[in-house]
This record gives structure tokens, sequence and C-alpha cells, in this order.
């Protein structure tokens, strides 16, 4: 019975003794941003904005300072209910397009959007008219007349 | 004295490769042998020359001569060796002499490896080579000298951007301009076959290795690129769509379409001037991208500084290049003869397929990339044109021509039938769908991307694999550049895999920590047990030192830092990563917040197979290799050598 | 025959965008506010008791100059402010914009009216040094104003009419050339109308 018992507290001081030695029961790290969500609604807005002061670098991972406090402004935004459109045209409002990495699709850009697929198409259909003519000016070589199916064996074997 | 003796070389350089140039081409049109043979030699002699005027640049370097302008801008004396050799490329001018460099080398390696060759072919592509060396030499005389003096020569030198002194810099800029650079064999030869008229199989078997070399080294130094970003901006970004990015996919893509054409056209005589004008583009690209950097035209974070002379003569270069190639395209094309036939299914025209999208992807590149530019030169507005744009239009693009590639790889010559095609991928196509349906499961979330991402990934890896199993069951011997070539295609479907995983299901967690603390992002967390200050030879930088667990048990130590260079104001974050086989664990050290305990802002993430990313381009360098050293390139040499 | 004249014909127009392009600067951006409302606010002045605002200058044409004592840009600039100002009877207001940067706080937090009287003392001491061209200075201490603008640098200077409209913006220093061809004639122009 005291073996049972001594082995057991062994077991109990060895595991707790494997716990710490693995991992302290540390504090886990408070996020940076004050609302989880509110800051995630953030980096994906401003993933798509442009810092207006760095060489061609997001909104979301500029370290300039207006950078900063352009994302005060759209963090503002989102906590005062607006959606992705509003905090949007905000920036537009003050900054032009260019504020936008993903532009408007209007008029000015249906060359830009539109454009690729566009091409896309013609190319696929130039693509089968081409191999469809092609196939006219050289069609594929008769089928051997009979003698000439004979002539072909006999070389053949010889 | 060394820096005059440089630009000295440099001056010669030019003058030889006019003569280079202008001589050899000029043989072929009177039919005069002796300056046709001129070709190589003067081949030989620029590539001497240039590497002087190199080797005296890297000794102004080395020795510290901050009296040579360019060395004062871009060194220390207290930078490390190996970063005071790199920081020769690390500006414009060392880098423009860099490009000119290596096109007098591989100009060299055609003369060196062209035995086979008729010797016209050889003086009209070392012709055109030529010509294009004294333009890019002229153009380093006349406005980016790297040997200009600063007098009174500066005490110390203003530093190399501590973004550049990293091992990335010693390696990626030359990686990626053998590439560029490498485009102008092709484009060379291509010009040469059309200025003799003789454009057919022949002049395809000889341009093929050159390509797929270059095509080798440009996705290495693109591969090198995106990697270096990846470990050293501290945001754990691998492609962003910049320009300079663009610049360089390109050509790539141009390249890739240009090394499938010229396997029809050298196997059925078909698709010539299709394969010429992929040619003449994939170069004409490199140069377009030369000027986009350089020009200042477009904002990158890449861009050199840049002024408005260089872009004017890159600009008139670049038209007059590329303009008079296709008009003699338009002059000799017509004339060219149609070759084999095919049937709608064919192996061939599945090729061409594959052709027509990759052109397609690069005029949509092409087309974001200058947007801006077009708008704003129409008077119209700025706006911008990044990275949302880029991935809504290039990935749907990607999808039919990775789909494509694995009955491209089956289907027969001349006429294939959709029905055995199917028949033969029935297994793939089945078990790619119901792993790509099952995987998400269990790594995570589902989502339509991700299936797709993951269908078209193992649709690729698991057809090749296919292929070479049939394969090396059949008698006989397999050459190099089948194995090249499953390996390259595996390769993509690799990172096909890689980037639809990191994009589905990477995980950032952006705390403050102070000593003592953790995060967890599950099964790993990393505690900050300790920051200490350390001297590096030209910074002070903190260090964190992180203590990393998965599921409880102890892992390994990580230690991000935050350096000062004393050059720069800017503090540059050295991230932590461990690289796993299917996953990176990436630490990086944000700001000090100050307080009692000291807390500091920390940015972790779980970004699963990023790893594979680098091995698939990796697999597609390895591929590449193997093809271009297939023997069937090299038993022509040898044949010629020996004596007749 | 003239199918594969195509890809030259598509390279020229290329060419010739590029071409243009080299003489645009890509980072110059146009605003979005020309001929819109200038829009409100209510500032603290340099000065002292009433806080100032765009509604207080309607019926005249006026300038607005975004500057701040650490904008080493701006000194280049202010002597041609501060000799337009004498010469003529336009109005020009000051922004002080973000007057208190990051490193002025890394002791500690300032309060709200501390930060405004550091704010206000530094501009003052600039002021003198360097002239006043300003009929009155108002303090966007957290730049909340300037973004209303659109401000992304200093310099920048507005020109608003009388009904209170943006008319024009300069990014950038302002020039003597620059305001003898654009921003004088421009004015004449408002205050005629």
């Amino acid at each position: 019975m005291r073996r049972v018992f001594s082995s057991l507290w062994l077991a109990v001081c060895f595991a707790c003794a494997s716990l710490l030695a693995t991992q302290s029961l540390a504090k886990e790290a408070v996020p940076m941003a004050q609302e989880p969500e509110v800051e995630a609604r953030l980096v994906k807005i401003a993933e798509e904005l442009r810092c207006m002061v760095c060489q061609n670098e997001s909104l979301a991972s500029s370290h300039a300072e207006l950078a900063e406090d352009l994302r005060r402004e759209v963090r503002d935004l989102i906590k005062g209910g607006k959606n992705d459109a509003q905090v949007k045209e905000f920036l537009v409002a003050r900054y032009g397009d260019y504020v936008l990495y993903r532009p408007e699709v209007k008029p000015l850009t249906w060359a830009l959007w539109f454009g690729p697929f566009l091409l896309f198409l013609i190319a696929a259909v130039g693509l089968v008219g081409y191999l469809r003519q092609r196939r006219q000016a050289m069609p594929a070589p008769a089928a051997l007349s009979e003698a000439e199916r004979a002539r072909a064996e006999q070389l053949l074997k010889d | 004295m060394i820096p005059e003796l440089g630009h000295f070389a440099l001056i010669l350089a030019a003058v030889v490769a006019l003569i280079q140039g202008v001589l050899p081409l000029a043989g072929t049109v009177r039919e005069n042998l002796a300056w046709q043979a001129l070709a190589r030699p003067s081949a030989a002699l620029q590539f001497g020359l240039v590497a002087v005027a190199f080797a005296c640049l890297t000794s102004a370097f080395l020795a510290n001569d901050f009296s040579v302008s360019y060395v004062a801008q871009h060194s220390n004396t207290l930078l490390p060796k190996p970063y005071q050799v790199a920081a020769v490329w690390g500006g414009h001018e060392g880098s423009l002499l860099l490009w000119v460099l290596l096109l007098a080398l591989w100009s060299v390696s055609v003369a060196i490896f062209s035995r086979s060759l008729p010797l016209a072919m050889v003086a009209r592509v070392l012709s055109v080579l030529g010509l294009i060396s004294t333009g890019f030499l002229a153009f380093i005389l006349t406005t980016s000298n790297p040997f200009e003096r600063l007098l009174p020569a500066a005490p110390e030198g203003r530093d190399l951007n501590p973004l550049l002194q990293d091992p990335g810099l010693v390696i990626h800029p030359p990686m990626l301009y053998m590439g560029y650079v490498g485009m102008s064999v092709a484009f060379a030869f291509a010009i040469a076959a059309l200025l003799s008229g003789r454009l057919d199989a022949a002049w395809a078997r000889w341009s093929r290795p050159w390509t797929v070399i270059a095509w080798t080294f440009l996705t290495f130094g693109i591969g090198l690129g995106s990697w270096w970003a990846y470990y050293e901006l501290g945001w754990g970004g691998w492609w962003f769509w910049d320009p300079v990015e663009n610049a360089s996919l390109m050509p790539w893509l141009v390249a890739t379409a240009l090394i499938h054409s010229l396997m029809v056209t050298e196997k059925r005589g078909s698709f010539k001037a299709w394969t010429v004008l992929l040619a003449i583009a994939a170069f004409s690209l490199s140069l377009l991208g030369t000027f986009l950097v350089r020009s200042g035209v477009l904002t990158s974070v890449h861009a050199f500084a840049s002024d408005p002379s260089r872009g004017i003569f890159i600009l008139i270069f670049l038209a007059l290049v590329v303009g008079a190639s296709l008009t003699l395209f338009a002059w000799r094309a017509p004339q060219v003869t149609l070759g084999g036939s095919m049937g709608l299914l064919s192996r061939e025209s599945l090729l061409l397929s594959n052709s027509v999208i990759l052109v397609v992807a690069t005029a949509a590149v092409l087309l974001g990339t200058i947007y801006p530019l077009i708008i704003d030169a129409l008077n119209l507005g700025k706006l911008s044109v990044g990275p949302p744009y880029f991935n809504l239009v290039f990935a749907p693009l990607m999808v039919p021509l990775l789909f494509i590639m694995i009955p491209g790889t089956v289907a027969h010559w001349r006429e294939a039938r959709l029905s055995d095609i199917v028949h033969e991928l029935r297994f793939v196509g089945l078990l790619a769908l119901a792993l790509a349906l099952l995987l998400p499961l269990a790594l995570g979330a589902w989502s339509f991307g991700v299936v797709l991402g993951l269908f078209l990934g193992l649709w690729i890896a698991l057809g090749t694999l296919q292929q070479v199993l049939f394969r090396v069951r059949k008698p006989g011997r397999i050459g190099a550049s089948f194995w090249g070539m499953h390996l390259a295609h595996f390769g993509m479907a690799v990172l096909v895999i890689g980037i639809t995983g990191v994009k589905s299901y990477e995980v950032e967690r952006d705390v403050r920590m102070g000593i003592g603390e953790q995060v967890t992002i599950a099964p790993y967390s990393f505690k900050l047990v300790g920051l200490q200050d350390v001297k590096g030879p030209n910074y002070n930088a903190v260090r964190g030192e992180f203590d990393v667990f998965k599921d409880g048990q102890f892992l390994e130590k990580m230690y991000p830092e935050k350096r000062r260079y004393f050059s720069s104001a800017m503090p540059m974050t050295e991230a932590a990563i461990d690289s796993g086989f299917m996953r990176d664990l990436y630490v990086s050290l944000g700001e000090s917040l100050g307080g009692t305990p000291a807390q500091w802002s920390v940015r972790v993430y779980y970004k699963p197979f990023v790893p594979w990313l680098w091995a698939g381009v990796l697999l597609m360098v390895a591929g590449g290799l193997l093809a271009a050293l297939d023997r069937r390139y090299r038993r022509a040499v040898n044949k010629a050598a020996q004596p007749a | 025959m003239k199918k594969f004249l195509i890809p030259l014909a598509l390279f020229l127009g290329l060419v010739v965008f590029l071409a243009v392009g080299l003489k645009r600067d890509p980072r110059e951006i146009p605003s979005p506010l020309i001929d819109k409302p200038a829009p409100a606010f209510r500032l603290p002045t340099l000065e002292g008791s009433q806080p100032f605002g765009p509604e207080d200058l309607k019926g005249k044409v006026w300038m607005l100059n975004v500057w701040a004592t650490w904008c080493v840009a701006c000194r280049e600039e202010h002597p041609v402010l501060v000799a337009f100002a004498q010469k003529n009877a336009v109005p020009i207001v000051g922004l002080s914009y973000k007057e208190i940067q990051p490193q002025d706080e890394q002791g500690g937090k300032l309060a709200p009216e501390a930060k405004l009287q550091l704010a206000r003392e530094r501009s003052v001491v600039w002021l003198q040094r360097h002239g006043n061209p300003y009929s009155t200075t108002v303090m966007d201490l957290d730049g909340r104003v300037g973004i209303n603008y659109g401000v992304y640098g200093v310099p920048e200077t507005y020109v608003i009419d009388r009904q209170g409209i943006i008319r024009y913006k300069r990014v950038g220093v302002v020039t003597p050339q620059l305001l003898a061809d654009k921003i004088l004639p421009l004015i004449r122009s408002l205050e005629t109308s």
C-alpha cells in the first residue's frame, strides 16, 4: 500500500517537475491593438490603401508618421460604425484616387479591369480560328492507296 | 590611377563593342569572311576590357577610395568586406557595369560554345550582342560613369543602405541580371535568323539551351529577391507587385512561353514567326524593365535614383532596338513557312495555348504597371494600381495555364484525342480532386480558393509523377531534358501549393510583451525571456531572446534584433525565422514601448507552406539546368570539335 | 501581311506614353479638393484667445500655408511668403501642422495644454527669427485638420476664394516664379469676380 502511495506521489512530482521544466505558467501577452476585431478590419482595409508618403507601400505596413495618423482616422471611422466603402470614400475625398490600391471600377478604369479578360477572350477565339484556318490550308496527307501501301510494305521488307 | 584605368578600359570596350557590332554583320552582307571571323575575338576582347573595368571599380571599393564619387556614396570603412564587394552593384552606375559585364560574359560564352554553328550565324548573333553592348557602354560613359572623381575626396563614405547589407545583395542582383541579360542571346539568335532569312528547326535547336539557361537564372534571381524581401523586410511578405518586381516577372513569363514555343518549332517547324516574336518580346521586356527602374517614371522602393537624362537615353535606346527588331519582324515574318500540320487538339495546340495565356498574363501585368502612367500622361489624374488588382486579375489567368500543363505533356503530337487524354489522366484527376477537397479540412479552413489552388498543384504534381513512372518502365535511355521538364513542372506544383497554403493559413499576432510573457499561435508559443544590447561591426542592436515551445515542449530559441546602423537614422529590424519542412515561424521585434517593466511591441507569424515557395523555385531551377545540359546539345558541339 | 505590323504599332504607342511619362512627376498628387468648399474647423491660434476657422474670412480671397518649425523646406519658402505678405493685401493664414513630434514625447506623453503651450512657444520664437507673414496662425497639433485638407507633406499652400472654395493647391515650396505666374494672377481674378 505504502509503495503504491509513494510511487503515485513520485509520479505526481515528476509530472509537475516536467511541466515546470517545459513551460512555466507564463502570462499571455496582450495584443497591441485595443480592440482586435476593429484592428482586423483596419488591417484588411489598410492593405488596399496606399501610404501617401512612401515609395509604394500599403497603409497597413508603413511606419511613416502620416500612415500612423491615417490609420488612427480609419480606426475612428470603423469604431464610428462606417463600412468599408465609407472609409474609402473619406480618404478619396481628401487624397484622391491615388490612395486606393484597388482602383474603382469606373469608365476611367474599364480598360484596366476588363482589358485582360477581353484580351483573353480575343486570344482564345483567335487561337481557335487560327488553328482551324491552318488546318484548312494544310489538309492531313491523304491516306495511301492500295498500290502505294503494297509498295511501302515491299520496301520495308527489304 | 586605378579608376582612370577602369574608365579607359570602358572606353576601349565601347570601341571594341562597336567593332563587334558592325564589322561581322557587315561581313555577312558583303560575304567577307575575315570580317565575320572578327566576331569571336572581338567578343573575347570586349569581355576582357569590361572585366578590367569591373575589377578596377571593385578594387576602389576594397581600398576605400572615397575620391571616387560612387564609392563614397555607397560604401564606408566600417562596411564588412563582402558587402564592400557587393556594394559595387548597390547603386545605379555600378549595377549597369555589372549588366554590361554579364552581357559580355554571355557574348563570349556564345563565341566559345558555337563551334557547330555556321560562321555567318555566329557573326550575326555576336554582332547583335555587340550592338547592344555598345548602347549600354555608351549609356554608362555619357550619363552614368562609376569612375567619376569626387574632389576633394570624402573622408568617409556614406555607407551602403542598411537594407542592402545582407547576403541577399551579394547574390540576388548577379543572378537576376544573368537572367535579364541572358534573354539577349535568344533575341540575338532571333534577329540573326530574321536577317539571314533562315528560320528553321535548326535555329530553334540552337536557341533553346541558351534560352533555358537564361530562364533558369531569371527564375533563381526572382526567387532570391522574393526570399530576401521575406526575411529582410520584417513583415513576412514575399511579393508586392511592385513595378520593379513586375519588371522581372514579365520577361520571365514570356521566356517561359518562348521555351515552350521553341519546342514546337524545333520538333515540327511550326510557329516560327510566333517564336521569333516571343524572343524579341522577352528581351524587349528586359530593356523595358531597365527603363522603368532607372528613369524615375514609376515610384518604387526598388528604383534607383533617377535623372531625366538617363531616362531619355534608355527610352531612345529601347525605341531603337525594339523598333528596329519589330520592323525587321514585320518585313521578314510574312515569308516564313508554315511548318507541320496539327489538329485543333494536339500537343502543338496546347503548347500554343500555353504561349497565348502567358502573353495575356504578361499584358495584364504590363497594363497594371503602366496604367497610372498612361492616365497621368492623358492628363486624367493620378491613380494607383496595387496588389488587389494584380491578385484579382493574374490568378484567374493562371488557372487554365496550370490546368493544361498536364494534358500538354500527355497529348500526342499532330493529332490528339480528348478521350485518350481523359482516359490517361482519369486517376490523377480524381485523386487530385479528392485530396483537394479533403486536405483543407485537415489544415484548418475550407474555401473555394484553397480547393482550387490545391487541386491545381496536386494535378500537376500527380500528373508529373504518373508520367515519370510510365516512362521509366519503358525501355530506352531517358535524356536529361525529360527529367528537367518534369522536375521544373513539379517545382511549379510545389510553388502553387506553397502559395495557396501560405495565403490561406498564415496567422499573425501583434502584441506587446514584457519579459516573462508569451504569445501563442497553436500549437506554438513564444516566450520572451530576455533582451540584451549587442554591438555589430557598423551597428548597435537590441536582441530579443525567445523560447519557443510546441505543444508545451521546448523547441528552440529565436533571436530577433532591432538594429541601429551608425550611418542611418532608420532602425532596421532583423527578423528571427525558424524554417521547418511545412512551416516558418517568424518573430519580429517592433519598438520599445517603455514603461516599467519594459515592454516591446512584437510581431509573431505562423506561416505554413512558406518553405514550399523556395523549394518550388529551387526545383524549377534544377529542372532548367538539367534540361539545358541535355546531351543532344552538347553532342553537336563535340561533333563539330572533332577533326573533319 | 499587315498583321505583322501590329506588334510594332503597339510598341510605338507604348513609347509615346513612356516619353510623355518622363516629363511627369509620379509623386505629385493633384488634390480632389479643388473647387470644393474648404473644410471647416475651429482651432486655437498662436496669438491667444479666440479660435479661428475659415468662415471668419468669408468674403475675402486668402491663402492657407501649412508649415512647422521642424520643416526644413519651409525655411526656404518663408522669405518668399514674408515678401509677398508685405506687398499684397492678401491674408495668409498659417497652419502649424503637427508641431509636436513623437520624439518630443519620448520622455512621456504631454498633456494637451502643455502640448499647445510648447507648440506656441516654439512657433513664436521661429516666426520672430524668420519673419511672420501670417495674419493669424492656427495650431493643428494632431494633424486632423491637415488630413481633412489632404495634407501629406509640408509645406503646402492653398488659395481660397470669397465663397470659401479652394481654388488652388501647391504641394512643396512656393517660389517667386510660382507666385508671379500662377498664384497672384489667380488671386487677382478671384478678387474681381
